[in-house]
């Protein structure tokens, strides 16, 4: 754990602890029951959109629609909005559209994975021509604005017939998170120290059992959160989306949710909440399942940029 | 779930460890096999693209050559209309200035919720670090609709709050008619959404400090932002960098937020940012040359802006 890392004076003494031989301060409690407060304020602005929209889509419409807002659903609870956000026929159906949106966001994970690992390895481990300019290019093509290559990918597409196609719209996908997962892999790759591999090398393995048995293992957290931004990326996504998968029963869950706003008639915030949930619950299950892992590999990807 | 980011697994010496030497073996094939897969794919979804996007911007080229036919060159036109153009110039100031309150905003906020989370017991840590987790884990589209619902104009929850605290009657304010306050509800929308990253990041990086020499300044009668200063920013200093060199691009691509929430309400001249703004020139209107030369523009200035981060990844690497 990470804390443990941590100087004990600066962190650990809370006001109710009397393990240590001095009594705490009295300063030092105002600091510790001042910082608490920070703590709470910051909770609560980082949840209460999240409880709002939570609690707005289990309210009935005439509580939605209220001059005084409700601001816990009680004995009003209700799950129309869901049953009127799956359900109306007027828009594309949810359920195509979760199987649509979890395919192309399981294969975009998969696939960009296997790819940025090789190439990571490539440039991490291996000095070659060109290797620089590999690396260069994959910077600076993070900074090339997608939404003017809209015409050029939907012609690509479609010469290929994969208009409304899961495959096609995964193909596009990997494509457009490689740069990012490639370079911050690299990064995991090059904090692992080659000795470490020699050493098992000397010892009798071949360099290929070495590498998977010594290396690989290593690499796991950098895998874990270049996973999850590939995630969030092919699971958001909704320009690509909407241009490729224009058909309604290939919608993907983004352009689903936009189908909620129709210019023609106000917008049904209870049921937008309850779509805005539904589309939320895949991530935060994910986001749950991995969050150990994550946030520190992220750093020592970033520390070798 | 357990109760903190976990801390990297890779030894702390990774920090200081200067560049290992690599395999030199140049004439080996096998890392070119490795590479192949993702040069391929780069080849022609990014690269193909990227070339095609370069020689549109020197033509002429609308609805009718996306069709087929024929387009006419025009040399350096499209660039000198998008550099001509008052609109251009509103919307790049638009949007850097956007962007650098974002990046300054996110960057603090996230850099001071780090410290927080070093400075709390565990209890109070796990709280914070939840709370973050859930607004980091929400979708972009769906927060957008969260944030365009509370600050709608007739029902939402923060006219209602406003008007409570602040005496005055806030109904029916409308929020996003406005470009500045478009701005300002925007800005909430990705600093909200981005402080997590930040934090999340910092605080691992922050947790590798080495004890001993945050003590040692202690003794030596450092205060907080000393050591703060003088001794956490320049271990985390890389860090920062890549942290800030990520912001200023997200940011001034920022997409899909402003999308949505112009879809709520908005007025597009007054509010859109560059890839919003191309998007409308080149998909939606059909001016695909004009809009291929202000992406263009849009990359060489943030090129610009990340320059010294490219030259100091490349010597990094030697």
């Amino acid at each position: 754990m990470a804390a443990s890392i941590l100087p004990a004076p600066t962190t650990t003494p809370a006001p109710v602890v009397v393990s240590t031989k001095r009594p705490v301060p009295p300063q030092r409690v105002v600091a510790n029951v001042l910082f608490g407060v920070v703590a709470v304020v910051v909770f609560v602005c980082s949840v209460f959109p999240v409880y709002w929209m939570v609690s707005s889509s289990f309210l009935p419409t005439n509580l939605v629609r209220a001059t005084v807002p409700t601001f816990f659903p009680g004995s009003d609870f209700t799950v129309d909005n869901y049953v009127r956000a799956v359900t109306d026929d007027t828009r594309a159906d949810f359920v195509p559209a979760l199987q649509t949106s979890l395919t192309v966001t399981f294969l975009t994970l998969v696939a960009a994975l296997v790819i940025a690992f090789l190439a990571s390895v490539a440039i991490g481990r291996y000095r070659f021509r060109g290797r620089k300019q590999f690396i260069v290019a994959i910077l600076v093509v993070q900074m090339i604005p997608g939404e003017a290559m809209l015409l050029t990918y939907f012609q690509l597409i479609d010469g290929w017939g994969m208009l409304n196609m899961v495959l096609g719209l995964t193909i596009l996908y990997v494509a457009m998170v490689l740069p990012f997962t490639v370079w911050t892999l690299r990064g995991f790759v090059t904090a692992v120290p080659v000795e470490l591999e020699e050493a098992a090398m000397i010892d009798g393995c071949s360099r290929t059992r070495a590498f998977w048995k010594v290396t690989f293992p290593l690499l796991a957290p950098g895998l874990v959160s270049t996973g999850v931004f590939a995630f969030i990326q092919a699971w958001n996504e909704f320009v690509l989306a909407l241009v490729i998968m224009s058909r309604p029963e290939s919608m993907t869950l983004p352009v689903w949710l936009r189908t909620f706003q129709q210019a023609t008639k106000a917008t049904d915030y209870g049921a937008l909440m309850a779509g805005s949930v539904l589309v939320a619950i895949p991530v935060i299950i994910f986001f749950l399942f991995v969050q150990g892992r994550m946030t520190g590999g992220l750093v020592s990807g970033a520390v070798k940029g | 779930m357990t109760t903190t980011p976990a801390a990297p697994k890779a030894p702390p010496e990774a920090f200081v460890r200067p560049p290992q030497e690599l395999r030199t073996k140049k004439s080996s094939p096998f890392p070119y096999a490795l590479l192949a897969p993702a040069l391929a794919v780069l080849a022609i979804l990014v690269a193909w693209p990227i070339l095609k996007l370069i020689v549109t911007s020197f033509q002429e080229y609308g609805r009718a050559q996306a069709f087929g036919a024929p387009p006419e060159w025009v040399g350096l036109d499209n660039y000198a209309e998008v550099l001509t153009s008052g609109e251009f110039y509103a919307v790049l100031g638009r949007s850097v200035a956007f962007m650098i309150v974002a990046v300054v905003l996110t960057m603090t906020l996230g850099t001071l919720v780090a410290l927080l989370m070093i400075r709390l017991g565990k209890a109070m840590r796990m709280l914070v670090t939840v709370g973050l987790l859930l607004a980091w884990a929400m979708p972009a589209l769906s927060t957008v609709m969260v944030w365009g619902w509370m600050f709608d104009t007739r029902y939402g929850v923060v006219n209602y709050l406003l008007t409570q605290i602040t005496g005055s009657d806030w109904a029916g304010h409308s929020w996003l008619i406005e470009p500045l306050s478009f701005f300002l509800v925007l800005g909430l929308i990705v600093v909200w959404m981005g402080v997590p990253f930040i934090a999340f990041t910092m605080y691992a990086g922050l947790t590798q400090v080495p004890a001993e020499t945050l003590e040692a300044s202690q003794l030596d009668g450092a205060n907080a932002r000393q050591r703060f200063f003088q001794i956490q920013v320049p271990f985390v200093r890389s860090i920062i960098i890549v942290l800030i060199v990520l912001s200023v691009i997200w940011d001034l691509r920022v997409f899909a937020q402003v999308y949505a929430l112009q879809g709520i309400g908005g007025l597009y001249e007054k509010t859109s940012t560059l890839g919003v703004w191309i998007y409308q020139k080149g998909t939606a209107s059909g001016d695909f040359g004009f809009a291929a030369a202000a992406a263009v523009v849009m990359v060489f200035i943030m090129l610009l802006i990340s320059l010294y981060y490219v030259r100091q990844t490349l010597k990094e690497d030697d």
